[in-house]
C-alpha cells in the first residue's frame, strides 16, 4: 500500500493536467470542426469525435498500464524497440496503403496506423541508450557512426515513403545531442544553409552575388581589423568587374546581363585576392575565399535541389510561403484559407460551433493537421494565445524533469521528447498562419486520429514513468 | 551536474523564441487585421440574384411595342464539376467546343468555387432540352436573364437598345455588377432607371463545394425583386413605320410632334435597323457589323446630328426683326438676283422688292441679309455685337443652341455661337459688323441645328410662340411623368407676330417653293430650307404643320444629298402628315408616295426613277 501510494506521489501531476486538458480541448475542437447538423451527440461513434473519445480512452488506458510498468524495461529493451519499428518502417513499403501520396500506413480495416509516428518513439529510446552508453564520445568515429546508423536509417526509410514531413522531424534529434556536447556550429551552420535557401529563392542572381561578396569583406574584416585590405579587395574587385564588362560588351551582345557579368568577375577577383593573400602569407585569406566559393557553389544547388529533387507541390508550398508565386486558388488555398479562419477569428473568437470557415469545409483537413484553425476562429487570439502558452509550459516542463533526471539515458530521452513535441508544435502551427511552408504533420494532442494521440501520449508517459523512478536509477 | 547542463537554457530560449513569434504574429493576424473577418464573410455567403422582368413599352393607342423574353444562362462552379459529356452539352447549346472549352477555362481561373456564367442567352428551347438532361451535368446551373422583344421590329433608334453595363458606369452606381444589362440609348437608356425595377438578392450560406447550407441570417437581408414599370410612349407606331417606309434607301430622319403637348409622334432616323439584331447572342455579330458600316446604321440622326438649318431659320428672322421693331410686315426691300454691297454678293433668284409674307413664300435670300442686318445694326444698340447677343438670346428661346428634350443622353446641343466666338475664332481681333455674319440671314454660317430642335421650333411656330418640351413618354405606371413636359415655355417672340409669318408659310405650300407637295383639303404651312454640305450634295429639308388651325402635328424632315427641300422632303413630310391626319394618302398623291418609297439616294448604282431638272429650283 504504502509502495504504491508513493508512486503515484511521484508522478509529475503537473504535466499530466496539461495533457488531460489538451486531449479534451482537442476532442471539443474535433467535434466542432466536423460538426454536423445529423449527428449531433457527442458521443457519435460514426463520426469523428466520437471515435476520437474511443482513441482517447485507449490512450488513457495505456498511460496507466506505462506508469504501472516498470521503467527499466524501456532501458533495458530500448534497442529492441527500435528495432521492431524499423522492422515495420521496412514491412510498410511493400505492405502499407497510400494515403495522401504517402505510402505510410498499415489499413486494418477502417483502422490506420502510421508506423513512421512511432518510430520517432524508438528513435528516441535508441538514441538515449546510445548516448547514456559507457564509451560514447561524439569525437569517436565510432560513436559517429551509431549516431548516423540510429538517426540516418529511419529517415531514408520514411523518405522512401514519400514522407518528408515526418523525416524532417528527425532534425531535431540535434537538439538532444546539442545539449549532450555536439558543437554549436552544426547548429548555426544549419541555420546558414536555410538561411541561403531562402536568399537564394527570393533574391534576384545578381544581387545574391553582390551580397555574398559583400559578407566575403565583411567577415574579413572582422577577423583582421584592417580597412586598407578591405580596400585593396573592392578595388579589386570593381577592376575585374569593368574588365569583364568590356569582354562581355566586346563578346556578347546587348542587353548587359548583370549576374552573368558579377558571376565571372566574382570569381576572378576571389581567385586574384586568394592568389595575392597566399604570396603575403594572410591566413585567414583563403579560409574566406573558400567559403565565399563554397556559398557560391551552395547557391547553385539550392537552385539545382529546387528545381529537379523537390516535388512540385513542395516547390509550390516553398514558392507560396516565400510569396515569389502567389496562387490563392490553387497551391496557396490551403494556407489562404487557413489564414482567414484564424484571421476572422477576432479577439474573442466566434464562439464555440459559430465557426464558419471551418464549419463549411474551407479549410482542409480540419480536423487533422488544420486543427488549430478551429481553434483560431472559435476561440479568437484569447484562445490561440493559450493554446501557444500552453505548449511553451509544456515544453518547459519537459526539460525541467529531464533536467532533474539523475540518468544520462532518461534526460536525453526527456529532450528528445521535448524536441519532437517542439517540432511538431513549431511546424504545425507556423504552416496555419503561413510562416513555414505546409507540412503535413498533426498538433500533438489536439489532431484528430489515433495514432498520433497514442504516439505522444507513450512517448511523454514513458518521460513520466522513467522520471517518477529517477531515484530508484540511482542504485 | 555536467558540463553542458547551462545549454539547456539555450534549448529554452528557442522554444520561447518560437512561442512568442506565434503569439505576435497571431495578434497581428486576429486582432489587428480586419480584412480577414470580411473575406470570410465572402466565403461562405452566396449571393443568388433574381432579375426583375423589365417594364413594357407601349404606344400612345396601346400598342405593344416592347417586351421580355427570358433565357438562360448556363453557369459553372469548375470545383463541383467532375468530367462530362462536352460534345452531347455543345451540341444541345448549339455552341462550337473549343469556344465552350475557353470560355470553360476563363472560368475556372476566375474562381473555383464560384460560379461564372460559360454560355450565356441559352434559349428557351435549348433550355428545356437541358432541363431533362442536367443530372448528368453537376455543377452547372441556369440563370434566368431577361432579354428584350419586339412585337413590330421598327423604330431602333428611339426605342434604343440594352447592353452589358459598362465599368465606368458600374463605378458611378453600385446597383449594377458585372453582366448586368443596361439601357444605353434610346427610351431603354433615358428611362433606365423606371424600366429596370430592383433586383432581389438572396443570401445563402454554402461550403466550400458551394452547396447551399442554409439562409444567410435567416433571411433577414434577403430582398426580393421588383418588376419594371411598364410605359405608355407618345410616339405612333403605325406613322412611325410609314415613315421608316418613305425613308428607306436614303440617309436622314423625321421628327413629328403634336404641337399642344410636345409629345414627340414619330422620331426616326435613317438608315436603320432591325431592333432584333441586338438582341441575345445574335448582337456579338450583328453589333461590330452595323458599327463598321459607312452609312451610320448606328447614329440616331433625328437627336444626334446637327445641319446648318438653312431657309427654314427665315421664319426665326422675321419674327425676331417684327418683336425688335426694326421692320413692320408691309417693310419692302429689294431683290436685284440678291443682295450687293459693294464686293459682297449674296445671291438670289428674283427681281423684285418683297413684303415679309411673299419673302417666305418666295424663300428671298436678298430680303433676310437686309432685315438680318437691320436687326443687328439696330439703333437699339450700341453695336452689332449687341445686337447679335440680342438675336442670339431670342433665337436661344426658340429652344436652338442646347438640349431641347429632357430626356435622351445622346441628343446633340446645335450651336448657336457667342459673339465671343466671332471675337475670337472667326474674325481675330473682334473687327466685325453685321455683313460679316450676314450668311447666318439664311441659315448658313456657323450655326447647327438637329432635325429634333427643328421640330421642335415647327412646334412652336404653329402654336405661335411657345413650346412644352418634347418628350417621348406620356405615362409611367404607378408614377408620374417630369412635370416640366406640361409647362408651356414661352419665346420672346410675341404671339402677335406669328401670323404674317404663318401666311408665307402657307403659302409655300400653296403656291410656293413646295407647292408640289400640296394637300388637298388640307390647310398646311411650310418651309424648305437646304443644308450645306461642303462633303457632297446638300442636305433637303423641310418643316411644316397642319392643319395652320389648331394644329395637330409639326413634322421636321431631313434627307441628307437631297439636294434641296421640294425635291424629297417636302413630299414625304406632306405624306407623313396626309398619314396621320387621314390614316390614308389620296389617289391623287399615290404616285408621289410611290416614288418617294422607291427613291433610293443611298446606292445610286440602282434604278433611280425620278429625273428632275435643276432649273427654276429654288428654296
Amino acid at each position: 500500500m504504502t509502495q504504491s501510494y508513493s508512486i503515484w506521489k511521484k508522478i509529475d501531476w503537473v504535466i499530466i493536467l496539461i495533457y488531460v486538458l489538451m486531449v479534451f480541448a482537442g476532442w471539443l475542437n474535433i467535434y466542432s470542426a466536423v460538426y454536423d447538423e445529423q449527428h449531433k451527440s457527442i458521443f457519435d461513434m460514426s463520426q469523428r469525435y466520437g471515435k476520437q473519445l474511443l482513441w482517447i480512452a485507449c490512450a488513457f488506458f495505456m498511460a496507466i498500464l506505462i506508469l504501472a510498468s516498470d521503467s527499466k524495461f524501456f532501458v533495458t529493451f530500448s534497442y529492441l524497440i527500435f528495432g521492431i519499428f524499423l522492422f515495420l518502417l521496412l514491412a510498410v513499403l511493400p505492405f502499407g496503403s497510400v494515403v495522401n501520396g504517402s505510402r505510410s500506413w498499415f489499413m486494418f480495416g477502417g483502422f490506420g496506423f502510421q508506423p513512421s509516428e512511432f518510430s520517432k518513439f524508438g528513435t528516441a529510446l535508441a538514441l538515449a541508450k546510445l548516448v547514456s552508453s559507457y564509451n560514447f564520445n561524439l569525437k569517436e568515429k565510432k560513436t559517429r557512426i551509431n549516431l548516423f546508423i540510429v538517426l540516418l536509417i529511419p529517415v531514408m526509410l520514411i523518405l522512401l515513403q514519400h514522407d518528408v514531413g515526418s523525416a524532417l522531424v528527425y532534425f531535431v534529434f540535434l537538439f538532444p545531442l546539442f545539449r549532450e556536447g555536439l558543437s554549436g556550429l552544426i547548429l548555426f551552420f544549419l541555420f546558414i544553409v536555410v538561411a541561403l535557401f531562402v536568399m537564394t529563392l527570393v533574391l534576384p542572381p545578381a544581387i545574391l552575388v553582390l551580397v555574398l561578396v559583400a559578407l566575403s569583406f565583411l567577415a574579413f574584416y572582422l577577423i583582421r581589423r584592417n580597412w586598407n585590405e578591405i580596400l585593396t579587395g573592392s578595388l579589386i574587385f570593381v577592376g575585374s568587374t569593368i574588365l569583364v564588362g568590356i569582354f562581355y560588351m566586346i563578346f556578347k551582345e546587348w542587353p548587359l546581363d548583370f549576374y552573368y557579368i558579377l558571376l565571372r568577375s566574382s570569381l576572378l577577383s576571389a581567385s586574384i585576392i586568394l592568389g595575392i593573400s597566399i604570396y603575403r602569407r594572410i591566413p585567414q585569406a583563403p579560409l574566406v575565399s573558400a567559403i565565399f566559393l563554397i556559398s557560391m557553389v551552395l547557391s547553385f544547388t539550392v537552385d539545382f535541389v529546387f528545381d529537379n529533387l523537390l516535388q512540385p507541390h513542395h516547390r509550390d508550398r516553398i514558392n507560396n510561403l516565400l510569396g515569389i508565386e502567389s496562387d490563392l486558388l490553387g497551391a496557396g488555398w490551403n494556407v489562404h484559407q487557413s489564414k482567414i479562419a484564424i484571421g476572422s477569428g477576432g479577439l474573442f473568437g466566434k464562439g464555440f460551433l459559430h465557426g464558419t470557415q471551418t464549419k463549411y469545409n474551407f479549410v482542409p483537413e480540419q480536423s487533422t493537421d488544420f486543427i488549430f484553425c478551429t481553434v483560431g476562429e472559435e476561440w479568437g487570439f484569447v484562445g490561440t494565445t493559450i493554446l501557444v502558452l500552453g505548449f511553451i509550459w509544456l515544453l518547459y516542463r519537459i526539460i525541467k524533469l529531464a533536467e532533474r533526471q539523475k540518468s544520462t539515458f532518461s534526460r536525453v530521452y526527456g529532450y528528445c521528447v521535448a524536441s519532437i513535441i517542439f517540432f511538431h508544435f513549431a511546424i504545425n502551427i507556423g504552416m496555419t498562419i503561413g510562416l513555414v511552408p505546409v507540412i503535413g504533420i498533426p498538433l500533438p494532442f489536439f489532431s484528430y486520429g489515433g495514432s498520433s494521440l497514442w504516439f505522444f501520449t507513450i512517448l511523454l508517459f514513458v518521460l513520466l514513468t522513467l522520471d517518477k523512478s529517477r531515484f530508484e536509477q540511482l542504485h | 551536474m555536467d558540463s553542458y547542463s547551462k545549454r539547456k537554457n539555450i534549448i529554452n530560449l528557442i522554444f520561447f523564441l518560437v512561442g512568442g513569434i506565434f503569439i505576435i504574429k497571431l495578434f497581428f493576424l486576429q486582432v489587428i487585421n480586419k480584412s480577414y473577418k470580411q473575406s470570410a464573410t465572402k466565403n461562405v455567403v452566396r449571393e443568388v440574384v433574381e432579375f426583375p422582368s423589365r417594364g413594357l413599352i407601349y404606344d400612345r393607342n396601346g400598342e405593344l411595342l416592347v417586351y421580355n423574353q427570358s433565357v438562360y444562362d448556363l453557369l459553372a462552379v469548375p470545383a463541383e464539376i467532375g468530367v462530362f459529356d462536352t460534345t452531347t452539352l455543345c451540341s444541345i447549346l448549339k455552341v462550337s467546343k473549343e469556344d465552350f472549352k475557353a470560355e470553360f477555362r476563363k472560368a475556372k481561373s476566375r474562381s473555383r468555387i464560384k460560379p461564372s456564367p460559360v454560355v450565356k442567352q441559352v434559349s428557351p428551347e435549348s433550355y428545356a432540352m437541358l432541363q431533362e438532361k442536367m443530372y448528368k451535368y453537376q455543377g452547372f446551373y441556369f440563370q434566368t436573364r431577361i432579354l428584350r422583344n419586339y412585337s413590330h421590329n421598327s423604330s431602333a433608334h428611339v426605342l434604343g437598345y440594352i447592353g452589358e453595363v459598362n465599368q465606368s458606369r458600374m463605378e458611378k452606381d453600385p446597383y449594377y455588377e458585372m453582366g448586368d444589362y443596361i439601357g444605353i440609348n434610346g427610351i431603354e437608356g433615358a428611362y433606365e432607371d423606371v424600366l429596370r425595377g430592383h433586383k432581389g438578392v438572396r443570401l445563402y450560406l454554402v461550403d466550400v463545394h458551394n452547396r447551399v447550407k442554409g439562409a444567410y441570417e435567416n433571411g433577414r437581408l434577403d430582398t426580393s425583386s421588383v418588376k419594371g414599370k411598364n410605359l405608355v410612349s407618345t410616339l405612333d407606331y403605325k406613322l412611325q413605320e410609314y415613315g421608316e417606309l418613305l425613308m428607306q434607301n436614303k440617309a436622314g430622319s423625321i421628327v413629328a410632334i403634336e404641337p399642344a403637348t410636345g409629345e414627340i409622334l414619330a422620331l426616326l432616323s435613317s438608315p436603320t435597323y432591325k431592333p432584333e439584331l441586338l438582341v441575345g447572342r445574335s448582337r456579338i455579330e450583328n453589333f461590330p457589323i452595323l458599327l463598321k458600316d459607312e452609312t451610320l446604321p448606328l447614329f440616331n440622326r433625328a437627336m444626334g446630328a446637327q445641319y446648318p438649318p438653312g431657309s427654314t431659320f427665315k421664319m426665326l428672322h422675321g419674327l425676331i426683326a417684327l418683336q425688335e421693331k426694326v421692320i413692320t410686315p408691309s417693310s419692302s426691300f429689294a431683290c436685284n438676283h440678291g443682295y450687293t454691297v459693294g464686293k459682297f454678293h449674296q445671291a438670289c433668284h428674283h427681281n423684285q422688292s418683297f413684303t415679309l409674307t411673299p419673302s417666305i413664300t418666295q424663300s428671298c435670300n436678298a430680303y433676310y441679309s437686309q432685315v438680318f442686318r437691320r436687326v443687328l445694326d439696330s439703333r437699339h444698340f450700341q453695336n452689332p455685337k449687341e445686337g447679335y447677343d440680342a438675336w442670339r438670346k431670342h433665337t436661344l428661346s426658340f429652344g436652338f443652341g442646347d438640349k431641347v428634350s429632357l430626356e435622351f443622353n445622346e441628343e446633340a446641343k446645335g450651336f448657336i455661337p457667342e459673339s465671343d466666338y466671332y471675337d475670337k475664332r472667326t474674325f481675330k481681333g473682334g473687327k466685325w459688323h453685321s455683313l460679316s455674319l450676314v450668311s447666318l440671314a439664311i441659315g448658313q454660317g456657323e450655326i447647327q441645328t438637329t432635325p429634333l430642335q427643328m421640330a421642335n421650333y415647327t412646334a412652336i411656330l404653329a402654336n405661335r410662340g411657345y413650346y412644352y418640351p418634347p418628350h417621348v413618354v406620356k405615362e409611367i405606371e404607378d408614377s408620374q411623368i417630369n412635370p416640366e413636359f406640361k409647362e408651356r415655355k414661352f419665346t420672346s417672340v410675341d404671339d402677335i407676330n406669328f401670323e404674317y409669318v404663318l401666311d408665307g408659310m402657307e403659302g409655300v405650300v400653296s403656291g410656293g417653293t413646295a407647292s408640289s407637295s400640296k394637300i388637298p383639303g388640307i390647310v398646311m404651312c411650310g418651309k424648305t430650307g437646304t443644308a450645306q454640305n461642303p462633303h457632297g450634295a446638300d442636305h433637303s429639308t423641310f418643316i411644316a404643320f397642319a392643319p395652320r388651325v389648331n394644329p395637330k402635328i409639326a413634322i421636321a424632315v431631313y434627307v441628307e444629298n437631297g439636294q434641296w427641300g421640294n425635291l424629297y422632303a417636302a413630299p414625304i413630310a406632306s405624306l407623313m402628315i396626309e398619314k396621320y391626319l387621314t390614316d390614308t394618302i389620296q389617289p391623287s398623291r399615290q404616285s408621289l408616295e410611290t416614288r418617294m418609297i422607291e427613291t433610293n439616294l443611298l446606292y445610286p448604282d440602282l434604278p433611280n426613277y425620278i429625273k428632275y431638272q435643276r432649273t427654276n429650283a429654288h428654296d
